[in-house]
Formats: C-alpha cells, sequence, structure tokens
C-alpha cells in the first residue's frame, strides 16, 4: 500500500513538471531554445496566484485563469524582448540570453517583494481525505491531477485542431516554408511562448497549492527537472513531455519512499546524464544527424 | 595506365538511412595517380559516397580499402592520417583562425611535439612549431595564399576560400585527395585556373584525386576516367569519351537537364 | 639567439609578474595593504583562474560547460579533507584538488564527446548540480553546514598557482594543441577531417580545465575558513561564465579583464546581492543583444600591441609570445 501511496504522489508530483515540461518543449520544438527563464515563469504565475487569491480574494479558477494570463504575456514579452534579435545567433549566445533572462527575472523579483517565502492558504480547495481500497488519496490530489489532465488536453486540441495550432507544427517543422506559405512566423512563435508560459503559471498555481511554500527561487529546481523531463520523452515532442513528466515525479517518489529523499534532487540529473549518453533523442525521439 | 593494385577500393558499398537507401553497391577502383571524376545529378549520392570514404558515415554493407587495409569503422580522422583527406561542398574552413593556422591544423597529424613540451615551452616545441610554419608557408606558396596568410579565414573573397580549402587538405599529406565540388561557384576563368592548379598539384605531389562535379563537360578535360551515379547507383565508368557516349549517363542527365 | 627572441615576450611577462608580487609581498608584510584589499586581491585571483580555466573549455574548445562550480568544489573538499581530516601539509591539498578535479573532469568529459551544444550545457549544469547534492549528503565532510578549514592560503601561493595557471593555458592555446582545439571550436566535423583526434583535445581541454578549476578551489577553501555545499551551486558556475562571456569567447586576457572587473564590483556591491545579481543578469542579456564577441572577441592584448608593431613597419615573423 505504501508503494501505491508513493505511486499516487509520485504522479501529482509529475503532473507539475509535465505541465513546465510543456512549455520547455513546444518553444524548444519551435526556435530550437532551451528558455531557462521558463522555471521562472512558472514562480511569477504562482506568486500572480498567490496575489490574487489572498489580495482580491478571488477562488481557485479565477487565480489559476490569472496566473495563465499574466504568464502568457511575460512569456511573449520575454521572447520578443530578449529571444527576437537573436533569431540568428549563435546557440551558445541565445543560452546565454536565456540565462541571462532567467537571473534578471529571479532578482528582480527579490528586489521588489524581498527574498522571504509566503504560504499559500490551505483552504483553497477542499482538504478530504478519500480511501481508496486502503489508499488514503487527499482531494487535493484529484483536483491537481484533473486540472493538469484538462489543460493537457487542451494542449492537444489547440495544436492538432486549431489553424494556430496547424501553424506551430508548420513552423517547427520548417520556418522558412512555412513563412513563404504565408505563415506569420514571428506570431506564431509568440502564441508558443504564450501557450507554453501560461502552462508554466497554472504549473505555479497548482504548486503553490501542493507544496504550500513558494518563494522568488523556487522556480529553478523544478524548471530544470521538467527541462530532464521534455528531454526524458525527447524534446520538442509533446506527448514525450507529458510521459516524461510523470515518469519523473513517480521515479522521484519511489526514491523519497525508499528513505533516500535527500538524494532525490539528483536522481533528475542522473537520469539526464544517462538519457544524453545513451538515448539522447529521448524515449520518443529520432535521432537525426547533421548534414555534412 | 594503372597499377596492379588499386590504392583505393571501394567494394559493393551501400548505406541506409533508416529505410532508405541513399547508396548501394558502389564498386570503385583509384589507382595510384589517376585523377578521377564522379559526376551525377543532383541527389545521386556522390557526396554520401564522399562521407563514406572518409569515415563520416559507416557504410551498411560492403567494404572500404586502402593499400590493402579495410577502412570499415574507422573515426574520421584516423582515415586522414592513414592518407585520405577531403575538403567539402559547403566550404567548412575554420574561420577565426588565419589562413596560415587552417593549414598548420592539418598538418597537426604529422607534428611530433607532445603537449608536455609545449606546455612547458621545451626546445621540442620550438622545433615543430618551426617546422610546421615552414611547410605551411610551402603549401600557402603553391596556392598563392602567402600574401594573406595572417587574414582570418572567415574574411577570405569566395574564391580564395575555395583554394584555401584545397591547401589544408594538402597539408594533411594524404594519398588520395578528395574534391568535393571545388568549382562549385566559381566563374568560368576561374574554374579553368583550378583545374590547372589541380592537374599540378597531383604532378607535383604524386596524389590520386578523385573529383566530384556537378557539371559533367567541366570534368571531361582533366579526367583520367569517370564514375557516374544516379539515384544511388554507379552507372556508368570509363573514359570521358565512353561516358559521354552512354545511352544510360545521357538518360540520367536529360531527365534532369541538358548539359 | 634565435629562441631568446621567439621567448623575449615570455620573460617580459614572467619579470614584469615577480616584480608585482614583489611588491605586492611587501605591502602586506609592512601591513600597508589592510585586510579588505588582501581579501579582494585573494579573491580576484581565484576568480582569475576560474575564469582561465573556463575560458580553455568555452572559449578555446568550444565546448559549452556551465557546471564549472562543480570542480571547484570538488578541488576545495579534496584539499580539506587532506589538511583537516589527514592533516597532510597544505602543498598535498593544492595537488590533490588539481587531481581530484581533473578526474572529475575526466568523468564529465568522456560521456561529453557524444553531446553538443546546449545539450553539453544542462548535462554539464546537471554535473555540477550532483556534485554539490553529494557533498549536501556525505556526512563525513559535514554535509549542509560544511567544513572549517584552517587559513593556510598565503600571497606566495596565490601568486605561484595563479601565474602556473596562466602561463600553461597560454602555453596550450598557442601551440598546436590549442590550434587543434580551437579547429573543433570553429567546426568540428571539419577538423575531424583534417586528422584531429576531437575526442581527445575535448577531453583535455576538461581535464586541464578542471585541474586548476580545482586549485583554485583548495586556496578557496583554506582561505575563507569554511566551506558549505552552497558555496558551489550554479549561481557561482554562471557567476564564472559571466567571466568568460563579457571578456570575449575565446581571449584569455578578455577572461582575465572581466574577472578582475567583476570581482571589484562584486566587492562594491557586497551588502547589495540582488542588486549585483540584477547587474551581472542584464550584463549578460545586453552583451549577447548589443556586443557578442566580448570585450575583446578572440582578440588577445598581446595581439593589440603587436597589431601597433607591424604597423610601424617592423615586420613580426611568427607569433611565438607567451601570455
Amino acid at each position: 500500500m505504501e508503494l501505491i501511496q508513493q505511486l499516487v504522489n509520485g504522479v501529482s508530483l509529475g503532473s507539475i513538471y509535465a505541465l513546465i515540461a510543456l512549455g520547455y518543449t513546444m518553444v524548444y520544438g519551435i526556435v530550437r531554445l532551451i528558455n531557462f527563464a521558463h522555471g521562472d515563469v512558472f514562480m511569477v504565475g504562482s506568486f500572480v496566484g498567490f496575489y490574487a487569491v489572498t489580495m482580491l480574494g478571488i477562488g481557485f479558477f479565477p487565480a489559476l485563469l490569472l496566473a495563465m494570463a499574466a504568464c502568457a504575456v511575460l512569456g511573449m514579452v520575454i521572447e520578443r524582448i530578449a529571444y527576437k534579435p537573436l533569431r540568428n545567433a549563435t546557440r551558445i549566445a541565445v543560452l546565454i540570453t536565456a540565462i541571462g533572462v532567467s537571473l534578471f527575472i529571479e532578482y528582480v523579483t527579490i528586489y521588489l517583494r524581498g527574498a522571504q517565502p509566503e504560504a499559500y492558504p490551505s483552504t483553497l480547495l477542499p482538504d478530504r481525505n478519500l480511501k481508496l481500497f486502503g489508499v488514503v488519496i487527499s482531494s487535493q490530489s484529484l483536483f491537481i491531477l484533473g486540472t493538469s489532465l484538462v489543460l493537457m488536453i487542451l494542449l492537444q486540441f489547440i495544436v492538432h485542431r486549431t489553424k494556430i495550432g496547424k501553424a506551430m507544427r508548420a513552423v517547427s517543422h520548417d520556418a522558412e516554408a512555412a513563412r513563404l506559405m504565408g505563415i506569420n512566423v514571428d506570431n506564431t512563435i509568440s502564441a508558443t511562448f504564450a501557450i507554453g508560459s501560461a502552462l508554466a503559471g497554472a504549473a505555479g498555481v497548482i504548486f503553490g497549492i501542493y507544496y504550500t511554500k513558494i518563494e522568488p527561487l523556487m522556480g529553478i529546481l523544478p524548471g530544470l527537472k521538467a527541462f530532464v523531463a521534455a528531454v526524458l520523452g525527447g524534446i520538442g515532442i509533446i506527448p514525450g513531455a507529458m510521459v516524461g513528466g510523470l515518469l519523473l515525479g513517480v521515479i522521484e517518489s519511489l526514491v523519497s519512499g525508499l528513505g533516500y529523499s535527500l538524494w532525490r534532487d539528483g536522481v533528475a540529473f542522473v537520469i539526464l546524464i544517462l538519457i544524453l549518453i545513451f538515448r539522447p533523442a529521448g524515449l520518443f525521439g529520432k535521432n537525426v544527424r547533421e548534414k555534412v | 595506365m594503372a597499377a596492379k593494385t588499386p590504392l583505393l577500393k571501394a567494394e559493393n558499398v551501400g548505406i541506409q538511412f533508416g529505410g532508405l537507401k541513399a547508396l548501394s553497391g558502389a564498386t570503385m577502383e583509384l589507382h595510384q595517380g589517376e585523377l578521377i571524376g564522379l559526376i551525377g545529378p543532383n541527389g545521386a549520392g556522390k557526396t554520401t559516397l564522399f562521407n563514406l570514404l572518409t569515415g563520416v558515415y559507416v557504410p551498411t554493407e560492403g567494404r572500404i580499402m586502402l593499400g590493402g587495409e579495410t577502412l570499415n569503422g574507422l573515426p574520421p580522422y584516423k582515415i586522414t592520417r592513414k592518407g585520405i583527406s577531403r575538403t567539402f561542398q559547403n566550404i567548412r574552413l575554420f574561420g577565426e583562425l588565419s589562413v596560415l593556422d587552417n593549414v598548420k591544423v592539418a598538418y597537426h597529424a604529422h607534428a611530433r611535439h607532445s603537449m608536455l613540451s609545449s606546455i612547458f615551452r621545451l626546445p621540442s616545441h620550438f622545433r615543430g612549431e618551426q617546422e610546421m610554419e615552414e611547410k605551411a608557408i610551402e603549401f600557402l606558396n603553391i596556392f598563392q595564399l602567402d600574401s594573406v596568410k595572417h587574414e582570418k579565414a572567415k574574411n577570405l573573397p569566395y574564391g580564395q576560400q575555395r583554394r584555401l580549402e584545397i591547401a589544408r587538405a594538402l597539408a594533411a599529406q594524404p594519398k588520395v585527395l578528395l574534391l568535393d565540388e571545388p568549382a562549385a561557384g566559381m566563374n568560368p576563368q576561374e574554374t579553368k585556373e583550378l583545374m590547372k592548379l589541380i592537374a599540378f598539384i597531383r604532378e607535383w605531389f604524386a596524389l590520386t584525386i578523385l573529383l566530384i562535379e556537378h557539371d559533367m563537360s567541366l570534368v571531361m578535360g582533366i579526367c583520367e576516367r569517370i564514375y557516374v551515379l544516379d539515384h544511388g547507383q554507379l552507372i556508368a565508368e570509363g573514359t570521358p569519351e565512353q561516358v559521354r557516349s552512354n545511352p544510360k549517363v545521357i538518360e540520367a542527365y536529360l531527365g534532369e537537364e541538358v548539359s | 639567439m634565435a629562441t631568446w627572441k621567439r621567448t623575449r615576450g615570455f620573460w617580459g611577462s614572467v619579470i614584469l609578474a615577480f616584480a608585482f608580487f614583489a611588491v605586492v609581498e611587501w605591502l602586506i608584510a609592512s601591513g600597508m595593504l589592510n585586510i579588505f584589499y588582501v581579501n579582494t586581491l585573494f579573491f580576484m585571483a581565484i576568480n582569475v583562474m576560474l575564469a582561465a580555466s573556463l575560458h580553455l573549455i568555452i572559449g578555446i574548445t568550444g565546448q559549452f560547460s556551465i557546471g564549472h562550480a562543480g570542480f571547484f568544489a570538488v578541488g576545495a573538499y579534496a584539499s580539506a579533507i587532506m589538511t583537516m581530516k589527514l592533516q597532510l601539509p597544505f602543498a598535498v591539498g593544492v595537488l590533490t584538488a588539481g587531481v581530484a578535479a581533473m578526474l572529475a573532469g575526466l568523468i564529465i568529459g568522456v560521456p561529453s564527446l557524444r553531446l553538443k551544444g546546449d545539450y553539453l550545457a544542462i548535462a554539464t549544469l546537471g554535473f555540477g548540480e550532483i556534485v554539490r547534492i553529494a557533498l549536501l549528503n556525505i556526512d563525513y565532510v559535514g554535509g549542509a553546514s560544511g567544513m572549517t578549514v584552517t587559513h593556510m592560503t598565503t600571497w606566495p601561493w596565490v601568486f605561484a598557482c595563479l601565474l602556473v595557471t596562466l602561463l600553461v593555458i597560454a602555453n596550450f592555446t598557442n601551440s598546436t594543441h590549442g590550434r587543434a582545439c580551437i579547429s573543433i571550436r570553429e567546426d568540428e566535423i571539419a577538423a575531424d577531417a583534417m586528422g584531429i583526434n576531437t575526442t581527445y583535445y575535448k577531453v583535455a581541454a576538461f581535464v586541464i580545465g578542471a585541474f586548476f578549476a580545482g586549485i583554485a578551489g583548495a586556496l578557496y577553501a583554506h582561505h575563507f575558513y569554511i566551506i558549505q555545499p552552497s558555496n558551489f551551486g550554479f549561481l557561482k558556475s554562471f557567476d564564472i561564465l559571466i567571466f568568460v562571456v563579457l571578456g570575449g569567447l575565446g581571449s584569455l586576457s578578455g577572461s582575465v579583464i572581466a574577472a578582475v572587473l567583476l570581482t571589484i564590483v562584486s566587492t562594491f556591491l557586497q551588502n547589495y546581492p540582488e542588486t549585483r545579481m540584477i547587474i551581472y543578469s542584464l550584463v549578460l542579456i545586453f552583451v549577447m543583444l548589443y556586443r557578442p564577441t566580448g570585450l575583446m572577441g578572440t582578440k588577445e592584448l598581446s595581439s593589440l600591441w603587436k597589431w601597433r608593431k607591424t604597423e610601424g613597419g617592423v615586420n613580426h615573423g611568427g607569433k611565438n609570445t607567451v601570455a
């Protein structure tokens, strides 16, 4: 029963990773950029949700939507100011810029409100423990899982059934050809950043409810781990990010469950290095070689 | 005209990418001192064959031999050290390095001073570097690049970059030189001079050369034998006259363009 | 005679360096340099060593590594174990620091051969984090509270380590081995095709870079009394990265100048850590947006000097100057 309990925890944690990983993977798929600042967008989303609940006194769903909207705007602004001018620069230049943006968001947040943590109000969602076949599942876990699933299904719908989704797939396949076919590449990239960032914002609010404590540097580790999840599933592949996120969450929970909770944070990086060495394209990816 | 044992030999060489056969059953022989042309329409597999011969790709079938030694599976740098050197269709110079240093890099495998001797500036370091410098300048002289030796490679005009790539490939001291469309993007006058230069280095260094050209008429003048690739298969082989009158070749080229 | 001419620049720099050493030694001994300045000077030297060693990996060989603090940490802890736990002399500690970091460089360098660009960056970042988390979990080295270390780092030690670091890296770079590394940075496929054993040189760059980062770690550990895993997180790696990026990817003198300047800046901003990080982050973004080549590009100070000399009409044969 202990094992199943850990699995349930793992899936909840994993769904948070998966939501963040989706943004990484979508952005990477379309502009080949590891958006280091993505974890910080997640942090901003968490704070927006927190202030919306405590200051405006609104409920969970309005706060979630507000955080998602704020993060979508933030994502687009970051892309326009920092990444767009570097569209043709070297990969290293873009990566360094992304690191810069990440540090900037973190320390501006600290500058504006201090480094002290905040606690999410626990009354936001009904907290009742359900007993199913001897396993205790909190209603919060179910809420989190449900919200994540709805968002992921929504994303699948956007990517596969809407015009903007079609444009996104076209640009990620071949930006030049897409441009020639009359697709507005810049707007499509902006939309990708907006959608990815909105998902990270939602993950921020969910994280706050689940773990209660939030602080300005909270985005770093989940951000990196979500990236690991994206690589695990095959970066650029949307279902890969979901599976990678859930898998990573479960593995981490199992490691904690086995009594190595302090090593939990190291596991993700060991997985990362192993996957990069043995299957760099990820679980769902195809290997591509450089053209000579 | 040809020696008895071939210097470079490809036996039924082929490669598959996923399910796609990019090249199959390619058999060719290069004898010491020959200048051989490799022609074919766009996408016929010419560069793929080069990549197989130089170890960039590992053949999924067949065997590549250099003077009786099998090269299959060796990494590119080892194949280069065994004596096959190449240029690239889309110029791949070391842009930030000077012209002189570009050539020196290719001579690196023949340098004898160790890393430690360089770090501690032992006499062997200075001797080794001196020798490299002299050798590199020799090559630059042949290609009339000595006047720009301190320029960054990326700042050279296009024609000089093409020449520098050949100079660099030669500095690796190959037995076989593979040139991938060396005249691409050059005007007729430059092309003519380049072909003269290629004929000259072949004599001077006693080289065996395999030359890719997209334009058939160009190689007719200087190559002794020509191989023709189309759709990943060698469809013809022979002297320029034989190839020119081969109906398969005519069809392959007429199917695409009239040259 | 010929050798003298070639090594003139080298000996000139060595003599200058020793003059600098003597002056500082005298200033410290006579008490004219107060502890604040001595601290800043030591910190500057350690940062220069870190910057120079990362420059070899990123700037010269083009391997984008952002886990340099990991090597720094390995060196710091390895030396502290030698001197504090095993009571061995400082010299043994310094050497062990270098060797231990070198082994770590080998461990991260070998898998790195398969990775390129941003994948390598993430893997090295992961490596740095693994080192930090491992240190956090090993009780022998004190876990989160870290180790207390006796103060043993003196100016002669700092100076000697710094000089050796810069000389070795400059000498390596200005040789056929350094050119082999640069050719990998410029075009790995072409380097391979020209007979360069790219695997060997990538690992060599990691190993040499890690060695000196480890030495810097030993100096750091024995200067600041206490070492904790939190001193070696990826913020430290980013600090080092900023030196190299701001200085110019590919310029040793650029990295050194940037390390010196930014050490001064961060000393002034010591009491405003957020402001410091905001400035750092803006520096990263603006350098990439408006001057992606950094302060110096791939140029060196010595080449500026040489260029003026050739302008003057004196033709200078090869470029054999060191440092």
